[in-house]
């Protein structure tokens, strides 16, 4: 059964259209990386497929089914970058918001909930750093705590943007093992990605997007030079890359 | 209104609330692309210290004086504002907010205390706050044409020396263009626009005579030029416009009036500007339309969402 | 009560109730939104007296309301047309502010409402214009005003604490798993507007800014912890409304101006003396690690 399913998606960004005619279906228990050039789309369309971002025509299914009714199956790490470290909080605090959509209005989390956010926070190797006020955090760290968050939303799905992006090779390694304990486990991940040396390292799909589709599909199969020449255009230079 | 107009008085008064929309219109443009519209509101609050200590010092009502407590005022606000901002974990707007309303407050407490010191006679500081170009002499004019005229030079004769410090302050810096003078020079000036603004529009409203003007020539225009010549003749028009029809009424305000004439040429710029303007705009959609429909497109961006992503 | 126990019950529920609100205000990077609603909520005030005829304490709350609705849609329609977010408050609330002023000064004449009032306030009438209340007696009418908006205030802060700390730091993710983040945008603005509007009867506009955004931005150099931050932030603000009414006392001066001003000197000590984000305590800490970073340095 296919786990998200996305039909003719069309969006622009201010006035510049970004997202041309998409589509494409995910299955159960992959791990996709979604790669292409700057200003590609990647980030807009994970934020079209979560309604974060309005669309000008398209279908989003997830799980055969609309948004709003599977919210809480679908997780979404945003950029490091999209939110304010200097904000007055701590690790275990930023992982527990994970379970805000769970505990619900008007109630406040309880010791159970603490607990999860806390072997989340184990499971990324973070636990020594609960109390740590968010801005004495490295790079690493800080995504190492949004992997967390995600990761005690429970979900079935998930989206994350670039959370490779500027860390140090040890939380590159943790977070890699987590996202592939995620595929056992029977979880989608979807990945904004942009280190195209790594790709058929970690990743067994790949999205190859600019505007629209070029190629998606196993690794293999849709991570062909031809194809990321394409995506790229003639600003490719592969090694430079890294 | 012939007799109103034909009042000397009245013509000096509309000769320099014209002379100062227009600077303020100039300056304001480089306030907008240096992304310190409000710098400007928070400056001209700054101000009012520095304007009752000016007048307590000397004892008079000197315009030039007041102008240069003023000055002094608004740059140690300013100074402050960077200060908090490099040096803490406050940000630009917290640190604005923070110093329009204490200098704001200060201000207060020393006009109180200088109105009551100095006899009831002297509450025409009071014009400081709201403004009163109705009530300006001939002195009061020159020194502010003078004034205004000085910083449209400035604007004029570094024209293309501002465009590359706004746009790209890096590539200016290579190119061996001093950006430290450059921003004193820009403090400057709009330092000098708020300060002789305040005399006629007052600490409050003067910072709508530099942003709207600014934000309506956007509307028409791409070229940074015809913005900075379209937004002083906007400024001018309203200050123009504003003080003409405030010499209708017996107590009208000047400055009101001329922050209402400014924002009716910003709502005619924004339905009919041919850059960016609603009408401009619903015509593309319509020729688009067979592609999409853009409905959604713009006015359904969450606010929290948007915001963030501007600051990136 | 005595007469300046009431001024200084009523400066400290400003204090109070600005400086909760204050802290989300400066958390969400609005905090020259509350200076264009303070300024606006004068249009919202003058429009509910041109059509009520009295200056009564609901008809001023659903004005302000309106008006601090108003200036937040404006402002946030104008931005996603391409002005930019300062610009764009710097438009839409000098603009309503001025029309208020007109209206004040074409329509209204100087009897019940003037704007000098409106932005310095008259603390010192407050505990002359009194009401009935049930169970306290004789209560001035701006002091029972400002206590129902505190409570208020407190009770949709705490039933919804959680949504307002994720929607501040992480609206993405709020939104992501189903918190209204626009909607709890508009109620926080229609708090932002009932605080300044009840304040500002008594204080004034200008002295509501710097209670809303001084005190918080004070307390969020001496604390990491949201909860501390919104309690130390409600103390500030009593603090500076208590420093500023002795000031005020001790030079026969403008009360609201020297609360202000107070907050400021709050603010000062703080940026200087904070022992997490101080100033000082930065110098110092440079200063020391100054030596083991050279250390570093040396065997890298």
């Amino acid at each position: 059964m296919s786990v998200l399913q996305v039909q003719g998606l069309n969006a622009s960004y201010r006035k510049n259209k970004v997202l041309h005619d998409v589509s494409f279906e995910v299955g159960q228990g992959s791990l996709t990386s979604i790669v292409g050039p700057n200003g590609a789309g990647k980030s807009t369309l994970l934020k079209v497929m979560l309604e974060l971002h309005p669309k000008l025509s398209g279908d989003v299914s997830f799980f055969g089914s609309s948004l709003s009714k599977t919210k809480t199956r679908v997780g979404y790490v945003p950029q490091r970058g999209s939110v304010d470290w200097d904000f007055p909080t701590d690790a275990l605090d930023v992982v527990m918001m994970g379970l805000y959509g769970r505990v619900g209005w008007l109630k406040r989390p309880n010791k159970s909930h603490k607990e999860k956010a806390m072997a989340s926070l184990e499971q990324m190797g973070m636990a020594d750093f609960a109390g740590r006020q968010i801005s004495q955090l490295s790079g690493g760290q800080q995504q190492r705590v949004f992997l967390a968050r995600a990761l005690v939303q429970d979900a079935d799905l998930y989206f994350m943007d670039e959370p490779l992006a500027g860390v140090d090779a040890a939380t590159e390694r943790a977070i890699m093992t987590t996202l592939k304990d995620l595929k056992t486990a029977g979880k989608t991940v979807m990945v904004v990605h942009h280190d195209l040396q790594t790709v058929e390292d970690y990743f067994d799909h790949v999205l190859l997007l600019n505007r629209t589709v070029i190629a998606h599909g196993k690794t293999e199969e849709a991570f062909t030079k031809d194809h990321v020449y394409r995506a790229y255009g003639g600003t490719l230079r592969w090694m430079k890359e890294a | 209104m012939l007799n109103s107009l034909l009042s000397p008085n009245t013509q000096w008064v509309l000769l320099s609330t014209l002379i100062l929309g227009m600077a303020a219109g100039m300056i304001g443009c480089l306030a907008y692309w240096k992304r310190q519209s409000l710098m400007s509101d928070a400056l001209s609050h700054a101000a009012l210290p520095g304007v009752v200590i000016a007048f307590a010092l000397t004892g008079s009502k000197n315009l030039l004086v007041m102008i240069l407590g003023a000055a002094v005022s608004a740059l140690i606000g300013a100074w402050m504002i960077q200060w908090i901002r490099s040096s803490s974990r406050i940000k630009e707007d917290t640190a604005m907010g923070m110093i329009l309303s204490v200098f704001f407050g200060l201000g207060i407490m020393l006009l109180t205390i200088v109105n009551r010191t100095a006899g009831g006679n002297q509450s025409g500081l009071d014009n400081f706050i709201f403004g009163q170009a109705a009530s300006m002499v001939r002195k009061d004019v020159f020194t502010m044409l003078i004034l205004a005229v000085l910083v449209i030079l400035v604007v004029s004769i570094g024209f293309k020396e501002w465009k590359l410090f706004l746009f790209d302050p890096d590539f200016a810096r290579g190119l061996g263009l001093n950006s430290r003078l450059m921003n004193s020079l820009y403090m400057g000036v709009l330092v000098l626009v708020i300060v002789i603004g305040i005399q006629a529009v007052g600490v409050i409203l003067m910072a709508a005579m530099l942003i709207i003007p600014a934000v309506s020539a956007r509307y028409w225009t791409q070229s940074f030029r015809t913005m900075v010549i379209l937004s002083a003749v906007f400024g001018g028009g309203s200050g123009f416009i504003g003080t003409l029809i405030s010499t209708l009424g017996k107590g009208w305000p000047t400055g009101p009036f001329i922050v209402v004439a400014s924002s009716v040429l910003f709502t005619v710029s924004l339905v009919f500007g041919a850059e960016k303007g609603l009408l401009i705009q619903a015509m593309q959609l319509r020729s688009q339309k067979k592609d999409h429909t853009e409905s959604s497109n713009q006015a359904v961006i969450k606010p929290q969402l948007s915001e963030r992503g501007n600051h990136q | 009560m005595t007469y300046t126990g009431w001024i200084l019950l009523t400066a400290s529920l400003v204090g109070l109730s600005c400086g909760i609100v204050g802290v989300f205000l400066i958390l969400r990077r609005m905090a020259m939104m509350a200076d264009a609603i303070s300024h606006t909520v004068l249009l919202g005030i003058v429009t509910a007296f041109l059509i009520t005829r009295e200056l009564s304490g609901p008809h001023m709350l659903i004005g302000a309301i309106v008006a601090g609705l108003l200036t937040a849609v404006l402002v946030q329609w104008f931005n996603s047309r391409g002005v930019q977010q300062d610009a764009s408050i710097g438009v839409v609330f000098t603009t309503l502010f001025a029309i208020g002023v007109i209206l004040i000064a074409t329509q209204v004449g100087n009897a019940h409402l003037d704007t000098k009032h409106a932005l310095m306030g008259e603390i010192t009438f407050v505990p002359w214009d009194l009401m009935h209340v049930p169970l306290l007696g004789e209560v001035p009418k701006a002091t029972f005003m400002l206590g129902a908006v505190l409570l208020v205030v407190i009770i949709v802060i705490l039933a919804f604490y959680k949504e307002w700390k994720i929607t501040s730091f992480d609206p993405a993710l709020a939104a992501s798993i189903g918190i209204p983040v626009v909607l709890m945008h508009y109620v926080f603005m229609s708090l932002v507007s009932i605080t300044t509007v009840a304040a500002f009867d008594a204080v004034g506009a200008i002295m509501v800014v710097a209670m809303l955004i001084t005190p918080a931005a004070a307390a969020y150099l001496w604390t990491d912890k949201l909860s501390t931050m919104l309690v130390l932030s409600g103390t500030f603000g009593v603090i500076s409304a208590f420093t500023g009414y002795y000031i005020a006392v001790w030079l026969d001066t403008s009360i609201s101006g020297s609360m202000a001003f107070a907050t400021g000197i709050v603010f000062l000590i703080s940026f200087l003396f904070s022992p997490k984000h101080g100033v000082l305590s930065r110098y110092l800490h440079k200063f020391n690690t100054h030596g083991s970073q050279e250390k570093l340095d040396g065997t890298s």
